[in-house]
C-alpha cells in the first residue's frame, strides 16, 4: 500500500509520518504519536470520543484520514493545560463533577473549546447543540453543560 | 445531614472533588486501547452474517497469504485444546468459535492475528465461509410451541427450546385472592432488549509470558477476580494456573452490566497469546459491541393486580418470558435465573403475590444481563408501576392517591414482602409527597384539565420504586459457587496515610474518592491521603466486582469494617501511649483522648508512626487490617418520579417538560458523586423509555446494530433534571447505605411510560410499551382521529 510522508503540527510541535493512504487521524495520534488522550467509540462518526481540533475546527478524526492532516494543525486534550495550569474547560469539567468515566471526556473538552473560541457567552441551548455530537453515557449531561458554563465564565474573566 | 469530620479530613457527607478527575481530563487515563506494548499483535473477528446455519467449510488460504497476517484461529483450532465452548456465569454453555453451526447473527466464526490492526482487518476480509442456511427462531413463544425447531442440538437430550422456569410465591393463594377481588386489571407489556453500549467498546492485551508462564490479560472488565478464577477453572487442562493468571482491569470507559460477562473474543485472544507467545490487543468496534455483545431484557410481560373497590391492592400474578438468546449467559447470581425480578411487588403491601419466568433459547445473542440494574430489577419496577397505573384508570382513581394507600407503611419496616425479601427500612410516603410538593402536582393536575379542553396533550406520570441491590448474603448469594461478598484491604503508612485495596473495580463512579471517605471517616486520616486501588487481582483482595449497585454495600462496608478493626488495634497504643486504660479513651474523628483531660490525646498519625517505632511490647508491629464483608442481607434504596411530558400532535413526539426524582439511597458518602449518579441513570431510564430498543426481523438479522439506529440519548434529548432526597439509613449496613448507580435507570421508564399514557388516557388508551417513539405515538393519535 501506497505511503506518504506527512508533516502534522500536533499541540504546537510539528511531528513527521510515513503513513498508509488509508491511516486514520485517530490512529496516528493514538498509535504514531502515543497521544492516547483522544479515544475511539464508535468508528462512524456518531460518539464524538475522538474529536479533536483541526485548524480550530472541532472533527471527528475516527472519519478523517492522517493525510488529510498533512500541513495542518491538530489540537488535542493532551495540549489543553500550559504551564502547569489547567485550561478553564478543565477546570470546569473537575469542578462541575463533569465527567464519571472519563472516556467521553477529552472529546467532550475539545469541542468545548471550539465552542468557547468562537461564543463568549453561550446559552446553555448553544452549549447542547454544540455538544450534540458528543455522547456521554454516564452523567446525563446536566454537569456538563454546567461545566462548560463554568468555563465560559472563567474565560470572560480573562 | 451534616458531615461528622472536617473539610481536612472530608469523610462522609463532603463533596469532595474526585481524586480521578485529574489523569482523565488531561487525556491521562490508561484504558484498555491505550496499552501497547513491545511486540503486541492485534486480533479482528470474522462474524457470521447468518442468525442460524451450519458451517460447511472455513478457508482461510488467502488470508493467511495477507502480508502481516500470522494466524487465523477457528474453532477446530480450540477444539484441539477443548477451548472451542466454554461454561457462561449462569452454568449454561457458550462457543468460543464454532465448530458445526452459528446460532446468531456477527457470532465470532474464526479470529485473524496480524501485525496491526488494519492488517487484521485485512485477513477478516479475506476468509472464506461457506454456510448452510437453518430454519431461524426469532419469536419466543414460537420458539416454545411444540414441533419448533431445537436450536441447542449440542445438548443431547434437549428436545425443546425452554432454558428454565422459575417461579416464587403462592400459586394457590394467590388464585384465591384473585377470585375474591372487586377488580382486576390484566396488561401485557414488553420491556425489549437494548444494549448498555459504554462509549468504551469491550477488548483485552492478552499477555502469556512464556519464560515465567504467566498470563496477564489487561481486560475491560466489571469483576476481575471472578474472571481470574474462570480462566483458571476453564483452562487449567491446558497449563493455565490461578497464581500464574493476573487481570488488570484498568480504566474502564462505562460498564452498566455490559463488562460482566466473559465474551469468546477475550478467550480467542488469550488462546492466540499462548500459542504464539507474544501479546495480543481485541478491541471490538462499535457495531460488533452493539451486535454480539450480551444484550440486556427481552422481557415479555404478563401481568394482573387485584384490588378491593376502593383501591387496596391485594394480590400480584405475572407470567413472563424471557428471550435469552441461544445460551443463558446472564450474570445472575447462581440461584436466581430470573435474577432478582421478585422485587415485583415493588413499594406496595401486596398481601398475596405468584410470579413466572420462562426462560427461551432463540437464535440471537446470549445474554440476559443488566443494563445498569440489579439483574432484572428494571423490568420488575416498570411491571408493578405500570400496573399500577393501569389500575388507577380503571379505578378512575388519581395514581399518587392509589399509590399512597397502597405504600407499605413506615412502620412496617424491616418489611417481609409476599415474594419472600425482607425489605430493610423504607419511608414511601415520604418520598412520593416531597415529589408531588416539589413538581406542584396539583396544579399540574389542573393544568392538564385546562390543555385536555383545549386539545392539547399533556401527562404527569409517577413511579414510586423500591430497587433490591448490594447482592449479596453469602447463605443465597453466589457466583459459580463463589459468594458475594467484597473485599478491602488498608495499611496505615508510619506517617499516618494509608493505601486501600478493594476487590470491586469502578468504572466511572468515583470509587477512589468515595472509599477514601469512607476511611477518613472511619479513621480521621485526611480523604486526600488514603490511596485508593482496584482492579489488579494480583495486589487487591478479592472479591467479585462492581454491579447491581453492590460496591458500597458491601466493598464500602468492607472498608469500613478494616477501619474499624485498625481503630481497635489504635486503641491499644494510644493506650500505650497515653499509659491509659483503653475503656478511658474516647474516639473523634482523628484522633484517641482521655475522658475528662481532652488536653491528652493522640492522633492517628502519632499512633501510626508509634506502630512502627514503639508498639507495645507482645503486640505485632503495623497498622493494617482486611475484611472480607458478607451482607446480613441487601439494600432496599427507594425513590419517587414525577415526569410530565407534552406531545406534538403533529409529529407524535414526546417531550419531556419536567422530570422531578426523589431518591433514597440510606446515608450519603458524596452529594456531589450521588447526584452525578442519579443523572446519568435518569438519562439511561429516558433512552430505553423513548428511544432504544435492538430487534430483530424474521430472518433473524438485527435491527439496530449501530448508532445510526440505536439511539443513546445525546445532550438536545436530555432534560435538565429536578433532584431531591429523602434519608432512610440502612439498619444493617456498617454505615447506613444503601447503593445508588442504579435507582434512577430503574425508576425512570415507568415514569415516562405513565407520563405518556396518562397524556392520552382520556382518549382509551391504557398502555403504550417502550420505546415510545414518536412513529408509536402518532399511530396512535392517528387511529384516535387526533392526529395533526
Amino acid at each position: 500500500m501506497a505511503t506518504h510522508k506527512i508533516t502534522v503540527t500536533v499541540n504546537g510541535a510539528a511531528r513527521e509520518a510515513d503513513v498508509e493512504s488509508r491511516l486514520l487521524l485517530v490512529h496516528l495520534l493514538r498509535e504514531s504519536f502515543r497521544l492516547t488522550g483522544t479515544h475511539i467509540g464508535c468508528d462512524t462518526t456518531h460518539c464524538g470520543a475522538c474529536t479533536v481540533l483541526l485548524d480550530g475546527q472541532p472533527v471527528k478524526s475516527c472519519t478523517v484520514l492522517a493525510v488529510q492532516a498533512d500541513g495542518r494543525e491538530v489540537s488535542t486534550v493532551e495540549g489543553l493545560e500550559r504551564d502547569g495550569k489547567l485550561h478553564p474547560v478543565q477546570e470546569g469539567f473537575w469542578e462541575k463533577h463533569g465527567l464519571q468515566c472519563g472516556y467521553c471526556t477529552p472529546g467532550m473538552l475539545m469541542t468545548s473549546c471550539a465552542l468557547l473560541s468562537r461564543t463568549k457567552e453561550p446559552s446553555e441551548q448553544d452549549i447542547r447543540e454544540a455538544i450534540s455530537g458528543n455522547l456521554c453515557r454516564c452523567t446525563g449531561y446536566v454537569n456538563i453543560i454546567q461545566a462548560i458554563q463554568y468555563a465560559a465564565a472563567k474565560l470572560r474573566e480573562r | 445531614m451534616e458531615p461528622k469530620t472536617s473539610a481536612q479530613i472530608c469523610g462522609m457527607g463532603h463533596s469532595m472533588k474526585r481524586k480521578e478527575d485529574p489523569r482523565f481530563i488531561r487525556g491521562r487515563g490508561n484504558y484498555v486501547d491505550d496499552i501497547q506494548l513491545p511486540g503486541m499483535l492485534h486480533m479482528d473477528i470474522v462474524r457470521s452474517p447468518f442468525a442460524h446455519a451450519k458451517i460447511k467449510s472455513i478457508n482461510t488460504d488467502k488470508a493467511m497469504k495477507v502480508p502481516g497476517v500470522l494466524a487465523v484461529i477457528t474453532g477446530e483450532t480450540l477444539a484441539k485444546y477443548n477451548l472451542h465452548w466454554m461454561p457462561t456465569l449462569m452454568s449454561d454453555t457458550q462457543m468460543v468459535l464454532p465448530t458445526e453451526k452459528v446460532m446468531y447473527q456477527a457470532q465470532e466464526v474464526a479470529a485473524v492475528i496480524a501485525t496491526d490492526r488494519y492488517t487484521a482487518a485485512d485477513g477478516v476480509e479475506a476468509v472464506e465461509v461457506d454456510y448452510d442456511p437453518l430454519p431461524v427462531v426469532v419469536d419466543p413463544f414460537k420458539a416454545l410451541q411444540p414441533g419448533a425447531p431445537v436450536l441447542r442440538t449440542d445438548k443431547k437430550d434437549k428436545k425443546d427450546n425452554r432454558v428454565f422456569h422459575w417461579e416464587a410465591g403462592d400459586r394457590a393463594a394467590t388464585d384465591q385472592a384473585f377470585a375474591q377481588a372487586d377488580v382486576v386489571v390484566k396488561q401485557d407489556m414488553y420491556i425489549p432488549r437494548i444494549h448498555v453500549a459504554s462509549i468504551e467498546t469491550c477488548g483485552c492485551v492478552a499477555d502469556f509470558d512464556r519464560v515465567t508462564g504467566k498470563l496477564t490479560v489487561y481486560m475491560t472488565t466489571q469483576a476481575p477476580h471472578a474472571i481470574r478464577t474462570v480462566f483458571a477453572l476453564v483452562a487449567g487442562h491446558v497449563g493455565l494456573s490461578e497464581e500464574k493468571i493476573r487481570i488488570v482491569s484498568p480504566d474502564i470507559g462505562g460498564g452498566f452490566g455490559g463488562k460482566v460477562p466473559i465474551y469468546p473474543g477475550y478467550v480467542i485472544a488469550v488462546a492466540a497469546s499462548v500459542v504464539i507467545g507474544k501479546p495480543v490487543k481485541w478491541v471490538e468496534d462499535r457495531m460488533e459491541n452493539l451486535q454480539a455483545d450480551s444484550f440486556a431484557r427481552d422481557y415479555h410481560i404478563h401481568a394482573e393486580l387485584a384490588a378491593k373497590k376502593d383501591g387496596t391492592m391485594t394480590a400480584l400474578k405475572i407470567k413472563t418470558v424471557a428471550d435469552h438468546g441461544y445460551t443463558d449467559a446472564a450474570a445472575n447470581p447462581s440461584k436466581f435465573p430470573a435474577g432478582l425480578f421478585s422485587i415485583c411487588t415493588g413499594s406496595y403491601d401486596l398481601k398475596r403475590a405468584f410470579a413466572e419466568v420462562d426462560g427461551v433459547y432463540t437464535n440471537k445473542p446470549p445474554g440476559g444481563i443488566a443494563y445498569r440494574c440489579s439483574f432484572r430489577v428494571t423490568e420488575a419496577a416498570h411491571c408493578i408501576e405500570r400496573i399500577t397505573d393501569v389500575l388507577a384508570q380503571e379505578l378512575k382513581m388519581d395514581p399518587a392517591e392509589l399509590r399512597m394507600k397502597n405504600f407499605i407503611p413506615k412502620e412496617k419496616f424491616p418489611y417481609k414482602s409476599a415474594l419472600g425479601w425482607e425489605y430493610d427500612s423504607g419511608d414511601y410516603p415520604a418520598a412520593l409527597q416531597k415529589a408531588m410538593d416539589k413538581i406542584g402536582y396539583a396544579e399540574l393536575r389542573k393544568e392538564q384539565v385546562e390543555k385536555r379542553a383545549r386539545g392539547e396533550l399533556m401527562g404527569i406520570g409517577i413511579s414510586s420504586f423500591t430497587e433490591i441491590v448490594g447482592a449479596g448474603p453469602s447463605k443465597q448469594f453466589d457466583i459459580l459457587g463463589i459468594k458475594m461478598f467484597d473485599s478491602a484491604e488498608i495499611r496505615v503508612h508510619p506517617t499516618g496515610k494509608a493505601i486501600a485495596r478493594f476487590g470491586t473495580k469502578s468504572q466511572g463512579q468515583g470509587h477512589e474518592t468515595t472509599y477514601a471517605q469512607i476511611v477518613a471517616e472511619e479513621l480521621g486520616i485526611p480523604a486526600a491521603h488514603v490511596q485508593v486501588e482496584e482492579g489488579d487481582t494480583d495486589t487487591a483482595p478479592y472479591g467479585l466486582g462492581t454491579y447491581a449497585s453492590r460496591s458500597t454495600p458491601t466493598a464500602g462496608a468492607a472498608g469500613a469494617m478494616a477501619a474499624r478493626k485498625i481503630r481497635e488495634k489504635a486503641k491499644k497504643i494510644a493506650a500505650h501511649l497515653l499509659e491509659c486504660s483503653e475503656d478511658d479513651l474516647v474516639w473523634e474523628p482523628g484522633k484517641f483522648s482521655v475522658k475528662g483531660s481532652p488536653q491528652r490525646s493522640k492522633t492517628i498519625q502519632d499512633i501510626a508512626l508509634a506502630a512502627y517505632t514503639n508498639h507495645p511490647q507482645g503486640m505485632e508491629a503495623g497498622l493494617e487490617a482486611t475484611s472480607y464483608y458478607d451482607p446480613p442481607n441487601l439494600t432496599f434504596p427507594f425513590g419517587s418520579y414525577i415526569c410530565v411530558v407534552d406531545i406534538d400532535r403533529g409529529t407524535g413526539m414526546v417531550k419531556i417538560r419536567r422530570f422531578v426524582a426523589v431518591d433514597d439511597c440510606g446515608n450519603i458518602i458524596n452529594p456531589m458523586i450521588v447526584d452525578g449518579q442519579i443523572h446519568g441513570g435518569l438519562a439511561m431510564g429516558m433512552a430505553p423509555a423513548l428511544l432504544e430498543e435492538i430487534s430483530y426481523d424474521e430472518d433473524g438479522n438485527v435491527q439496530g446494530g449501530s448508532f445510526m439506529d440505536y439511539l443513546v440519548p445525546t445532550s438536545m434529548e436530555t432534560p435538565a433534571w429536578e433532584l431531591d432526597k429523602t434519608v432512610t439509613p440502612s439498619p444493617h449496613h456498617p454505615f447506613g447505605a444503601k447503593g445508588v448507580g442504579e435507582s434512577a435507570t430503574v425508576g425512570a421508564p415507568p415514569a415516562i411510560a405513565n407520563a405518556v399514557v396518562d397524556a392520552l388516557a382520556h382518549l382509551g388508551v391504557r398502555h403504550v410499551d417502550i420505546p415510545i417513539t414518536p412513529e408509536k405515538v402518532w399511530n396512535i393519535l392517528k387511529e384516535k382521529g387526533v392526529a395533526e
